[in-house]
């Protein structure tokens, strides 16, 4: 029993530790994004420029595959609901706001830490591991500054970018499905979707890809930084920064949801 | 010998991790234009003292001067102008994977100083010949040997010209003929450049080619240090087993039979 207890402390201390590991890497990568270029170094545009090249082009077919899918889903699935209330013709409202305000933002950045925050963390580990980031250091080269931020400011534009994207193919798979299938007349498909889609709709869905890109990057970046013990450990460290990604992604959802449902947005 | 200019001053060094004290009181002195070569067996500690001294390791107490600064009370900015003065070769020469062999070298005199790129392309042609690499500029990492990798990792912490550099077991897991290779480069580097250097080595034939001063480390303490004649005809039974690789003497590695049978019988 006393075992028990021990073991649930150790876990809850460790995970308190972790915590406070990414706040402190957030604080440091703010520092170096807000404050260091100008009292210190500037950050390597190339450098940035090469990430947001892999995190976000790069991204671009996947995510627009998933959207467009996950838009026809809907559209069938809603249109099933909404044939016993006779309608159909409001499936493309659903879709739109749907995509836009949930399924667009979440589906991308799931995409994304799969893709892109186990990437991150891949790298960052064997770096870790075999000497890399220590060598930076002695070179008088902030790994924060150095590996963390381009990492960072490409997620930070590029998310949000892959969103807009991925709404909009969800969108045009949702009116592809509606108008060649379930049969709803194109005009009123375009004029529904937007009489119903306000800008809020948009740009809530913008605020919630921006707060998951954040947790992308920084977990990424934590758990690549933190590997130790080899090609297993930087494996297990890929694992735990995609699982915690997801989790967190999905808890962000529900709060920021939460928020601006509560608050009318 | 003592009115020489110190470099580095380690005073007092303890280092534990996870309770298991590492190094216990290390006191150590690196004179300029020096070869000091740090050995001992695995787990040692050597290691641990060479992470305290570049300063990626923070030690529990103690403290260590690298030209009169303490190292230990300098914040992450005011350390940095330190280790421009110094260069680091890892055991596996830990070159950036991403960058190619012109860029591992160019990468901290892009970032530190503000040389025009053709005179940056001009020092690293320098530091490649130095190792004797010049025309692998355009090489990754991945496309080198391990000997290869070695040396373009000694022409990285070279870039900055710097007067001090530490070697981490630099000829392990080489060939005698490139572990031979390394060792020259690095004796000549010392002569030639007038490098202050510190080696952490357990490779014995590198130690009798290379030191000009050996500290010996067992279980977190120096237990000799002297001229590389002194070790040599030293009578200490651990430096004589040390030097002569027996198992029989008085480090043991291997564990006594006391209680065995108690405990796989328990």
């Amino acid at each position: 029993m006393l075992n028990f207890i021990a073991a649930i402390g150790k876990r809850v201390l460790s995970t308190l530790s972790q915590i406070g590991g990414i706040f402190i890497l957030l604080k440091a990568t703010l520092f170096w994004v807000f404050i260091g270029p100008f009292i210190k170094k500037p950050i390597s545009y190339r450098n940035i420029f090469q990430q947001m090249v892999f995190e976000g082009v790069n991204s671009l077919l996947i995510v627009f595959f998933v959207t467009f899918f996950t838009g026809i889903v809907l559209a069938m699935q809603s249109a099933y609901q909404l044939a016993q209330l006779g309608a159909e013709m409001y499936v493309a409202s659903l879709v739109a706001v749907a995509m836009a305000r949930e399924m667009g933002p979440v589906l991308a950045a799931l995409v994304v830490a799969g893709r892109v925050g186990a990437a991150i963390t891949a790298e960052l580990g064997s770096m870790q591991v075999t000497e890399q980031v220590e060598a930076l250091q002695t070179q008088a080269l902030n790994p924060v500054r150095f590996l963390v931020v381009p990492r960072f400011i490409a997620l930070m534009v590029m998310l949000p970018c892959l969103t807009i994207l991925g709404v909009f193919a969800g969108m045009v798979g949702g009116y592809l499905m509606g108008v060649f299938s379930i049969g709803i007349n194109s005009g009123v498909y375009i004029d529904i979707t937007f009489k119903f889609l306000a800008l809020k709709d948009i740009y809530t869905g913008l605020i919630k890809s921006v707060s998951f890109a954040m947790i992308i990057a920084l977990i990424g970046c934590y758990m690549g930084l933190n590997a130790k013990g080899g090609a297993e450990g930087v494996g297990r460290a890929t694992t735990v920064s995609v699982v915690t990604s997801f989790i967190m992604i999905i808890l962000a959802d529900c709060v920021l949801t939460g928020i601006f449902f509560f608050s009318q947005m | 010998m003592e009115n020489r200019e110190v470099v580095i001053e380690v005073k007092d060094l303890v280092k534990s991790f996870n309770g298991r004290v590492i190094l216990n009181g290390i006191n150590l002195k690196v004179y300029k234009g020096e070869t000091l070569v740090i050995m001992g067996g695995s787990g040692c500690g050597k290691s641990t003292l060479l992470r305290n001294m570049i300063g990626t390791h923070r030690p529990d107490s103690g403290s260590i001067f690298i030209k009169g600064n303490d190292i230990t009370k300098l914040n992450e900015s005011e350390f940095d102008k330190i280790r421009k003065i110094y260069g680091m070769v890892f055991q596996d020469a830990a070159l950036y994977d991403s960058m190619n062999v012109e860029e591992n070298i160019s990468l901290v005199l892009c970032e530190h100083t503000k040389l025009d790129p053709d005179i940056i392309s001009i020092m690293v042609k320098m530091k490649l010949e130095l190792v004797g690499l010049r025309g692998f500029e355009k090489f990754m990492p991945s496309q080198l040997s391990g000997g290869m990798r070695r040396r373009v990792g000694i022409a990285r912490a070279l870039a900055m010209d710097p007067e001090l550099v530490f070697y981490d077991e630099p000829t392990a897991g080489l060939d005698p003929i490139i572990a031979g290779v390394i060792d020259k480069l690095i004796l000549d580097l010392s002569k030639k450049l007038q490098i202050t250097s510190v080696v952490v080595t357990h490779d014995m034939k590198s130690v009798f080619a290379i030191a000009d001063r050996v500290v010996m480390l067992y279980d977190g303490k120096i237990i000799a240090e002297g001229e590389m004649s002194e070790i040599k005809n030293s009578e200490d039974p651990r430096i004589k087993q040390f030097i002569t690789g027996s198992p029989e003497g008085p480090i043991q590695f291997l564990q006594s039979g006391d209680g065995y049978l108690d405990e796989l019988t328990k």
